[in-house]
């Protein structure tokens, strides 16, 4: 491919590569902090090709593919290149990771213990472990928590975070500019600005946490706490896991285990204010 | 081209120890692509494969131990449907019988054989059984009905595996014809639900399935299957069953690309035909993209050449062009 690099984002190393220079070159700034993987073995290869026979250049339009595909996936324009990319290795993650049990789910981490939190996409849980990043919890991502199959311990995917719609102001105002990437505007889920996690988060990104509590976070309601019964999260998390029937009985072990051990609680919340308080709160009382 | 250092790895594992990075990169690629990653990990032993290679591999070999367990749920399952032996075709025969074939291989759809004059009943059965259409359009349908080799494909609604049940292994418009009833009376009982092919006649449907048929996509695991499957053949037996369905040639064309890419010691000589299909399966690059598309589109477009009389073939193309479907 024309344009290409390789990123490693906490165990997993992609190869990326595309027909154009833009969303290489933005990934190539964004992920400058992150260690040098370049002429590396890769778990994975992400290719952004071209929608169609001429449109390379003519309303250059992006096709996200690689080592695992889906063919029905809707290309994107090449402005929105850089989400293109962080898609297409989310991607590669859902469709072929088998080294851990993949929840779709948020996690920070403080003295060695990871919060966790999953809910359906505009739950909250990007902006809150967003916010909860920047002051005093250490970020371990907003898209994958890997779940260790043997230990129980929950691994990091720190990769960038994005940020939809609303969600970036309230971020923005809390950042210093240069951690910031440039504002998508129109995407499929709307405006979306990626925020790259803090040197901490980077520094330490192969270094697990014991899973203390779960949250099922949902944005836009009065604050309100509700115990959640374990039958009920092991049916959310399968559902929230892009490889549990993939992994077969090691992933059903793996779930079992979690969800025995880790306290679960539904939050709702209306502000991120209110929710960084109900966590912290939570947290103290359960964790 | 990652495709030729595919086939060189398959056939000679211990090549694997020239590569460098993005060597690793272009064969895992490719092996990813051609869905020959599983048969890989297994030729390659752990002591082959640099420490990040190793985890991927692993993963390769789990996922195909997984691939086999489900096919074989989903034969059993289907024998259950029908109340009777279910006679498996390709990769999940494979697994069944335990043969080299089957080591690591990716399993897809489950394709089963049964008689033309008992599609009705087994379509009912697999019904009853959960199994829906896959497809809506009724041109489809029907065509699929008149003249293909297969009904149209089935899901089962709650597990989401497909099944294709094949009454003969070409389609009925094709040139050759072959002998579907020989086919079924040599069957090889495995257990009391399941069957596969004779040895011969396995080779017969995958050549059939890669050389008369195809457009050759998919085609250098094919030709994996094929290699390993001519290990366990009677040559005399496997001659007289190629011309009683009508492929000699294309078995023994098989024979020739099979040694070529995957055999050892001396080669025969290669026709400019036999060159040009050994073109279109090398046909990727390091990235695992498909490479050659004009090549590829002239063999897409003799699959169906091959396929139905010319008139037809213009027929169906039009409806289907018509419909928004396009080539490649």
């Amino acid at each position: 491919m024309r344009h290409q690099l390789s990123l490693k984002i906490g165990p997993a190393t992609f190869r990326i590569g595309s027909a154009w220079r833009q969303p290489v070159a933005q990934l190539a700034q964004l992920y400058a902090d992150y260690p040098q993987v370049s002429g590396e073995i890769a778990d994975f290869t992400v290719r952004l090709e071209p929608a169609g026979a001429f449109r390379r250049w003519v309303r250059p339009s992006i096709f996200i593919t690689g080592d695992h595909g889906l063919a029905d996936a809707a290309p994107m324009s090449l402005i929105h290149g850089l989400l293109a990319a962080e898609m297409g290795m989310n991607l590669q993650m859902a469709l072929g990771w088998r080294r851990h049990l993949l929840l779709h789910a948020s996690s920070v981490e403080k003295d060695g213990r990871a919060l966790v939190m999953t809910g359906e996409s505009g739950s909250g849980k990007s902006t809150l472990a967003a916010q909860l990043g920047e002051r005093g919890w250490r970020l371990m991502g907003d898209e994958f928590a890997l779940l260790d199959l043997v230990t129980g311990s929950v691994f990091p995917f720190p990769r960038l975070i994005s940020l939809k719609n609303e969600a970036i102001g309230v971020v923005a105002g809390e950042t210093p500019g240069e951690r910031m990437g440039p504002l998508l505007k129109g995407t499929a889920k709307g405006d979306i600005r990626h925020l790259v996690p803090r040197a901490d988060a980077v520094a330490r990104m192969g270094e697990g946490a014991k899973p203390a509590l779960l949250l099922f976070p949902r944005f836009g309601h009065a604050a309100e706490v509700r115990p959640v019964g374990q039958g009920e999260v092991f049916m959310r998390l399968t559902q929230a896991s892009t490889n549990y029937v993939a992994l077969g009985e090691s992933g059903f072990r793996a779930l079992t285990r979690f969800v025995q051990d880790v306290p679960a609680r539904a939050i709702d919340f209306p502000s991120g204010e209110a929710a960084v308080a109900l966590v912290e709160r939570l947290w103290d009382e359960l964790a | 081209m990652s495709s030729a250092l595919l086939v060189a790895a398959l056939r000679e594992p211990k090549s694997v120890a020239a590569l460098d990075g993005s060597g690793w990169n272009a064969l895992i690629a490719a092996a990813r692509a051609e869905r020959l990653i599983g048969t890989l990990a297994l030729r390659i032993g752990a002591a082959l494969a640099p420490d990040a290679v190793r985890p991927i591999l692993t993963d390769a070999r789990l996922d195909a131990e997984r691939e086999a367990r489900q096919a074989l749920w989903e034969a059993d399952r289907a024998a259950e449907a029908l109340g009777g032996p279910v006679l498996l075709l390709k990769g999940t025969a494979y697994v069944a019988a335990g043969l080299k074939a089957g080591e690591g291989r990716f399993i897809g759809d489950l394709d089963i054989l049964a008689p033309r004059e008992r599609m009705d009943e087994v379509e009912a059965g697999l019904h009853a059984a959960g199994w829906e259409w896959v497809k809506q359009d009724d041109y489809d349908d029907a065509y699929y009905r008149q003249w293909m080799h297969e009904l149209p494909p089935m899901i089962h609604r709650e597990r989401d595996r497909m099944i294709d049940v094949h009454h003969t292994i070409l389609p009925l418009t094709a040139r050759q014809t072959p002998d579907a009833r020989a086919l079924m009376e040599d069957a090889v009982a495995i257990t009391d639900r399941l069957s596969v092919l004779s040895p011969e006649d396995m080779v017969c449907h995958s050549v059939a399935h890669l050389l008369a048929d195809g457009d050759l996509a998919g085609g250098l695991r094919n030709l994996w299957d094929i290699h390993c499957l001519l290990d366990n053949v009677d040559a005399e037996r496997l001659g007289v069953r190629a011309k009683r369905h009508g492929i000699g040639r294309h078995v023994a064309q098989a024979q020739r690309l099979a040694a070529a890419l995957y055999g050892g010691g001396r080669r025969q000589r290669l026709t400019v035909w036999d060159r040009l299909v050994i073109g279109r399966l090398l046909a990727r690059d390091d990235w695992g993209r498909e490479t050659r598309k004009l090549l590829r589109f002239a063999f897409y477009i003799r699959s169906h050449w091959l396929r139905m009389p010319p008139t037809m073939l213009a027929r169906h193309l039009f409806t289907k062009w018509r419909k928004g479907h396009r080539p490649v």
